[in-house]
């Protein structure tokens, strides 16, 4: 019996550990990809702490990044041809001259000036080492380029270094990044305040009221839920069109003013808990609807409030369909619009920068998760239990 | 009606009044103006022009909608069974009584939080033929993995892949299901000494039914529906419109070739997809859901 438990235990564990390591090394990787430097990002195999390369070199030591690998024992030459050092592998260097084939299988030589001898072979590797220099400036890179120098592989140090200044210089390729920032936010507000207001309005009616036919047209706003966004999305676009709305963020917040069915059951249904007696005793003392509302029902609903509120903040953060059909003006963008632009500008190589720009997107939805954990996972399992 | 209840009336038609005329803008009139264009040419810039049955006799002969359809039923037949059983596969582990059970329904829980934009990214570099962190994976266990986005058989894998990786909401909701069910039930039963899968079977299933039917449902509308992952990672489609789904198609028609008529009889079309699904589910599984209150 106690072996049976074991096993069952080893086995829910392993099955735990495992999904656990699957399910969070896709962010684990984009945020190591975010802090390396590019020459980092594209290699099999794949690094996973970004590091940074160091030499000593009289005294001193200087950050390097890796160049050639030079297996075989070679010389560093003089090439007046072009008027650059080179590593040239040592056979094809003949009484000081360096000897090449043509196309067509013709032998020609030059004189060239030897520098210095490289004794390497595949036990002992030497590297082409070239100053790091931050890459933005280009006259500085173009000057590291020309001063390399080989060294020794084992003499090569490796420091852990996350590149945190590739966060920075994300947002400043993808160029209106504040701006795409303070449309998100000016949209998250917006949209939190009226789906908030204008739920609890709705739900306050559908629920602390008794109206002839209520329930009929509550049923009809459960209905409503059905309709797919595709049915309605081209009269809408048309509608604002014709308000000559498109490009701006309005089509984006103004429907948050207006009680989505969603929101609206939600908040029933916390309203629907708590006792009549309470807002009958405040009638009874002269109190106005509005008021029952605004000073009664509101305070008490603050979870479901947090909850709903929360929801459509992430909603907000998150939409990309709606900025994709309202927006056509790179400055008005939102940040989840900025960052598909950013891709299809630049995607492909600077993998560095997209895994940053994702990570500064995605970081505070996964803060304020943490924040507020309890509303969060209480308003999922409401939205569940209660559908 | 007395005064008292004219008055009723007319404070709950106020109160509700911000829910009117949403509905009036925002539904009514859209699902009227949908239906009608439906059945006309409309490109937005002239008048629509009735049309009759002709955008719905276009939509038969359009090889590429059939195309988006059938990428469309190829993801959610996968999407959907494999998600659902998944969750709840996690959802039952965590239930049991395990050590640091909050960190791990964390861990379950957050790649769902990803804005779609950002996880999309993330996918396209985990995917990277060439580069990308599975085929890394798969190269260890010597599997020479394949290029799974410029593939045309691999692309709706790869997002159906991304989209088990995006459980944690219907996980979370399982959990709390799970966390109702009375511990006596289970104790009962293995008095009379039957075996876990037993217990899953006849107690945990039917008692979390409701649930299930629940994710079942969200999870046709949303298969159905997806937009953004695909529309991010494909533009277009993808290699040979591989991974060209039905709401993508309808985009493009609507704001791309400004077939706007036709966009709309794709969406009516989608919607009774939908409904028929979802009548579909219903019906069979009402006889096997459990309502704790009847």
């Amino acid at each position: 019996m106690n072996i049976k438990r074991f096993i069952g235990r080893l086995i829910l564990y392993t099955l735990l550990f495992a999904g656990a390591a699957a399910y969070t090394l896709p962010l684990l990787w984009m945020i190591s990809t975010a802090l390396k430097p590019i020459e980092q990002t594209m290699t099999m195999p794949p690094v996973w702490i970004p590091y940074r390369l160091f030499v000593e070199r009289d005294g001193r030591r200087i950050a390097v990044k890796e160049g050639e690998t030079i297996n075989v024992p070679s010389y560093v030459i003089f090439d007046e041809h072009v008027g650059k050092r080179r590593i040239v592998p040592r056979n094809l260097i003949v009484n000081g001259r360096l000897v090449q084939h043509t196309i067509s299988g013709e032998e020609v030589s030059r004189p060239v000036r030897i520098i210095r001898e490289i004794p390497a072979d595949s036990r002992h590797p030497w590297i082409k080492a070239i100053p790091e220099v931050d890459e933005s400036d280009l006259a500085a890179a173009r000057k590291a380029a020309a001063e390399w120098f080989v060294v020794p592989a084992d003499q090569l140090i490796r420091k852990i270094a996350p590149r945190w200044d590739n966060f920075i210089k994300a947002i400043r390729a993808m160029k209106y990044f504040p701006l795409y920032l303070k449309n998100t936010l000016i949209l998250c507000f917006l949209t939190v305040v009226g789906t908030v207001l204008s739920s609890s309005l709705a739900a306050y009616g559908f629920s602390r009221i008794p109206w002839r036919g209520r329930n009929k047209v509550f049923i009809l706003a459960l209905a409503t839920m059905m309709v797919p966004f595709p049915v309605v999305m081209v009269p809408i676009y048309c509608m604002f069109r014709w308000l000559g709305w498109i490009g701006t963020l309005r089509p984006l917040w103004v429907g948050s003013f207006f009680a989505g069915a969603f929101n609206v059951f939600l908040l029933r249904q916390f309203f629907l808990t708590i006792p009549k007696d309470l807002s009958d005793a405040a009638r009874i003392d002269g109190c106005s609807e509005l008021r029952i509302y605004w000073q009664i029902m509101l305070p008490l609903c603050r979870p479901a409030l947090m909850v709903v509120g929360l929801f459509q903040f992430m909603f907000t953060w998150n939409d990309f369909l709606g900025p994709l059909i309202y927006l056509t003006d790179q400055k008005t963008f939102t940040l989840a619009l900025g960052l598909q632009f950013f891709q299809s500008q630049h995607g492909g190589t600077e993998w560095h920068y997209l895994m940053a720009a994702s990570t500064l997107v995605g970081l505070p939805i996964i803060l304020l998760f943490f924040f507020t954990q309890r509303s969060f996972i209480e308003g999922i399992s409401m939205t569940g239990l209660k559908g | 009606m007395t005064r008292r209840e004219w008055r009723n009336l007319g404070l709950g038609l106020a109160f509700i009044s911000p829910w009117i005329i949403g509905f009036l803008a925002f539904t009514a009139y859209p699902v009227g103006a949908s239906i009608y264009y439906s059945f006309c040419d409309y490109d937005v810039f002239s008048k629509p022009v009735w049309v009759g049955l002709l955008n719905y006799h276009d939509m038969f002969t359009d090889a590429v909608f059939w195309k988006s359809l059938m990428n469309t039923i190829y993801y959610a037949a996968f999407s959907l069974p494999l998600g659902l059983v998944i969750s709840l596969l996690v959802a039952v582990m965590l239930n049991q009584s395990i050590k640091a059970r909050s960190v791990f329904r964390t861990i379950y829980f957050l790649p769902s939080l990803i804005p779609v934009v950002a996880s999309a990214m993330i996918w396209l570099w985990i995917l990277n033929g060439k580069y990308g962190l599975l085929n890394h994976f798969l190269a260890l266990i010597h599997v020479k993995g394949p290029d799974w986005l410029a593939d045309e058989h691999w692309t709706k894998p790869s997002l159906i892949l991304m989209a088990l990786w995006g459980i944690g909401g219907s996980m979370v909701i399982y959990l709390a299901a799970l966390q109702d069910v009375p511990r006596d039930l289970y104790e009962s039963a293995d008095i009379d000494g039957a075996t876990p899968w037993h217990k899953f079977v006849h107690i945990t299933v039917p008692l979390i039914s409701p649930v299930i039917y629940f994710n079942l449902i969200m999870g046709i509308i949303g298969s159905l529906q997806v937009f953004a992952q695909p529309f991010i990672m494909f533009g277009g489609g993808g290699p040979n419109r591989s991974a060209l789904f039905y709401a993508v198609y309808l985009y493009q028609n609507a704001f791309d070739y400004y077939e706007m008529g036709y966009a709309c009889a794709m969406a009516w079309v989608l919607f009774v997809i939908i409904l028929f699904l979802t009548w579909a589910a219903t019906k069979s599984t009402r006889r096997h859901i459990y309502y704790a209150g009847e």
